[in-house]
């Protein structure tokens, strides 16, 4: 195997981004006095095309270019089905929370989710609640990406697991550490790109050392009918299971904390219209073309055992080596796109959340703060990128798992608290903070003791069950204060 | 509980108007995406697998529900903006 020729786009392909990361860390130094907002929200600068693109990118992770992939080849076209829930994400997300949400948080000058939840709700429950399953869930998310990156380096070059994870994550902690928001966003966007060159080098390639579509899809037949219905074999994406993923992959996507702080992080209106536009069409492109690889990928390459290694197997098969080493860059830069954006957010929850909010509230205004303040938010990303680095040296198994569980906790502990803040003006503390604490138990209760509930995905009734103790706790106690309402609305 | 209702007393931002009606909107879009990717789906795949059609090679569910549906909703998502949401300033001070 020829690994020099595999390695080479990917050595070019990091160069860029460390690049990248020199030219952001020269804007902060200029940012001065707006340190917070230029380091953490890269002072709301975001045009369209960058917006789609890290908008995408920070969604699209090793489970939509590794572990989901891996999973078609085994569930067939009904997988690619379900993949496709994830169309609307891109204009869901951003017009949900739209306009609205851009307004008010230029209103109140939030940075993060929690800035938005702390304004609305006034309530450090709310807040410190927020901030921790916010740290604890990226923290198990990013292990899980981390992992997903290192194998896939691992399959692809023979560079052994730690040496690979080691390239990966200093390349990822050191430009979003040096970069913040700005160097996340403006790396997510040339990763958006190789992403999108990658799969369709893969599924050129895959179609033709298949002889042509036709031919594929008799291959899949023969070898079981089941592989190009709907349902999978023995019925395995079920309806219930399937329709569940549109709350889990579709309409739970609004409260990704990763994903709504892009929705406050825009220039303009314009900005946000071409993003939803483009996003669409980036993030249907992706998923199409990658868990259709993964699909078809089984009339080529048939007998690969493990799911997560289809990938990279795939690729060396059919791709030559340097444009399987262009290809292998695309799940390489969804894995560090995705976690970028968890990483500076970490680090935002930390130091913005309750660092200056609980135990340093004068260091912004006090002499010299405005270093020490820098210092601090460097310190922090760093150190929890080398977690999560120590932590997936280690590594447990199942990235999907621990991946998805992450996420549906996220949208148990967010997906309320912000649609509801953001749209009734009833929405209080109790309502928020109930909920949260509700969600997120409740979640990871169902997630050990039941894993599907009426055969759907748990993340239905832990959603319905957060929605109602949401309505009823606010209900039953004060509405919210008039100021609040004036700030809000007004 | 003692509070009285406060939402009429104060000029709401009238930006939000347009804002509220653009997220319905999109609401709407993700519900008709919703109606075609299932429609086409099981419309067409749940009959026996000896009967199926196909376009471009693949099944006719899928070609139409997944691939179809893709290039309708990105343009549709750009019908909507274009035609449909509008171009508001969203920093505070643009208010008056």
């Amino acid at each position: 195997m020829n690994n020099t020729a595999v390695l080479l786009p990917m050595i070019v392909y990091l160069g860029i981004i460390y690049w990248l990361a020199v030219y952001t860390s020269k804007l902060i130094a200029k940012s001065g006095g707006g340190f917070v907002q230029e380091y953490f929200l890269g002072s709301r600068g975001m045009g369209g095309f960058v917006l789609a693109m890290t908008l995408v990118a920070t969604y699209t992770s090793a489970s939509s270019f590794i572990g989901g992939p891996g999973v078609a080849y085994n569930m067939g076209l009904g997988w690619v089905l379900l993949a496709m829930i994830q169309l609307p994400t891109a204009f869901l997300t951003l017009g949900v929370l739209g306009k609205k949400f851009a307004i008010v948080s230029r209103k109140i000058n939030a940075v993060t989710i929690n800035d938005f939840l702390w304004e609305r709700y006034q309530n450090r429950g709310v807040v410190i609640l927020g901030s921790v399953s916010l740290i604890l869930f990226f923290v198990a998310a990013m292990v899980a990406q981390f992992i997903g990156g290192a194998r896939l380096f691992e399959a692809a070059t023979g560079v052994s697991y730690n040496v690979g994870l080691a390239i990966f994550a200093v390349t990822v902690i050191v430009y979003t550490t040096a970069g913040g928001f700005r160097a996340v966003v403006l790396t997510d966007a040339v990763q958006g790109i190789v992403m999108v060159i990658g799969t369709l080098a893969l599924l050129v390639g895959i179609v033709n050392y298949g002889g042509g579509m036709t031919n594929i899809i008799n291959t899949l037949k023969a070898a079981d009918p089941a592989l190009i219905t709907p349902f999978g074999p023995g019925n395995f994406v079920s309806k219930p299971y399937i329709l569940s993923f549109w709350v889990l992959v579709g309409f739970g996507v609004i409260g990704l904390p990763h994903t709504a702080v892009r929705c406050m992080g825009y220039k303009d209106s314009k900005s946000m219209h071409r993003a939803m536009v483009v996003g669409t069409f980036v993030i249907g492109f992706l998923m199409l073309g990658m868990h259709l690889a993964g699909a078809l990928g089984r009339a080529v390459l048939p007998g690969v055992t493990v799911g997560d290694l289809l990938m990279p197997q795939l690729t060396l098969k059919i791709l030559p080596p340097v444009i399987a080493g262009l290809f292998l860059a695309g799940p390489l830069a969804a894995i560090m796109s995705t976690i970028d954006s968890q990483l500076i957010l970490a680090s935002a929850a930390i130091v913005k959340d309750l660092y200056l909010n609980y135990i340093n509230p004068g260091i912004e205004t006090a002499q010299g703060g405005s270093k020490r303040l820098q210092r601090i938010s460097f310190y922090s990303t760093a150190l929890i990128g080398i977690i999560v680095f120590l932590a997936a040296i280690k590594p447990p198994e199942l990235i999907v798992w621990l991946n998805l569980f992450a996420f549906g906790g996220l949208e148990a502990a967010f997906l309320w608290p912000v649609i509801l803040g953001l749209y009734w003006k009833r929405a209080n503390a109790a309502g928020a903070l109930a909920s949260m604490a509700v969600g997120i138990t409740a979640y990871i209760y169902f997630d050990r003791m039941i894993k599907r509930f009426m055969g759907m995905h748990i993340i239905v009734p832990v959603l319905a069950i957060a929605l109602v103790v949401f309505v009823a706790a606010s209900l039953m106690t004060r509405e919210p204060e008039e100021g609040i309402i004036q700030k809000f609305w007004g | 509980m003692t509070q009285k209702r406060t939402g009429k007393e104060f000029k709401e931002d009238k930006r939000y108007t347009q804002a509220n009606k653009e997220a319905l909107i999109a609401i709407g879009l993700f519900i008709l995406n919703f109606i075609w990717w299932y429609g086409f789906a099981y419309g067409l795949g749940a009959r026996p697998v000896e009967e199926y059609t196909y376009v471009m090679g693949l099944p006719a569910w899928f070609f139409y529900s997944c691939v179809a549906g893709f290039v309708v909703f990105s343009f549709a998502s750009w019908f909507m903006v274009k035609f449909l949401f509008k171009d508001i300033p969203l920093d505070d001070n643009a208010e008056q």
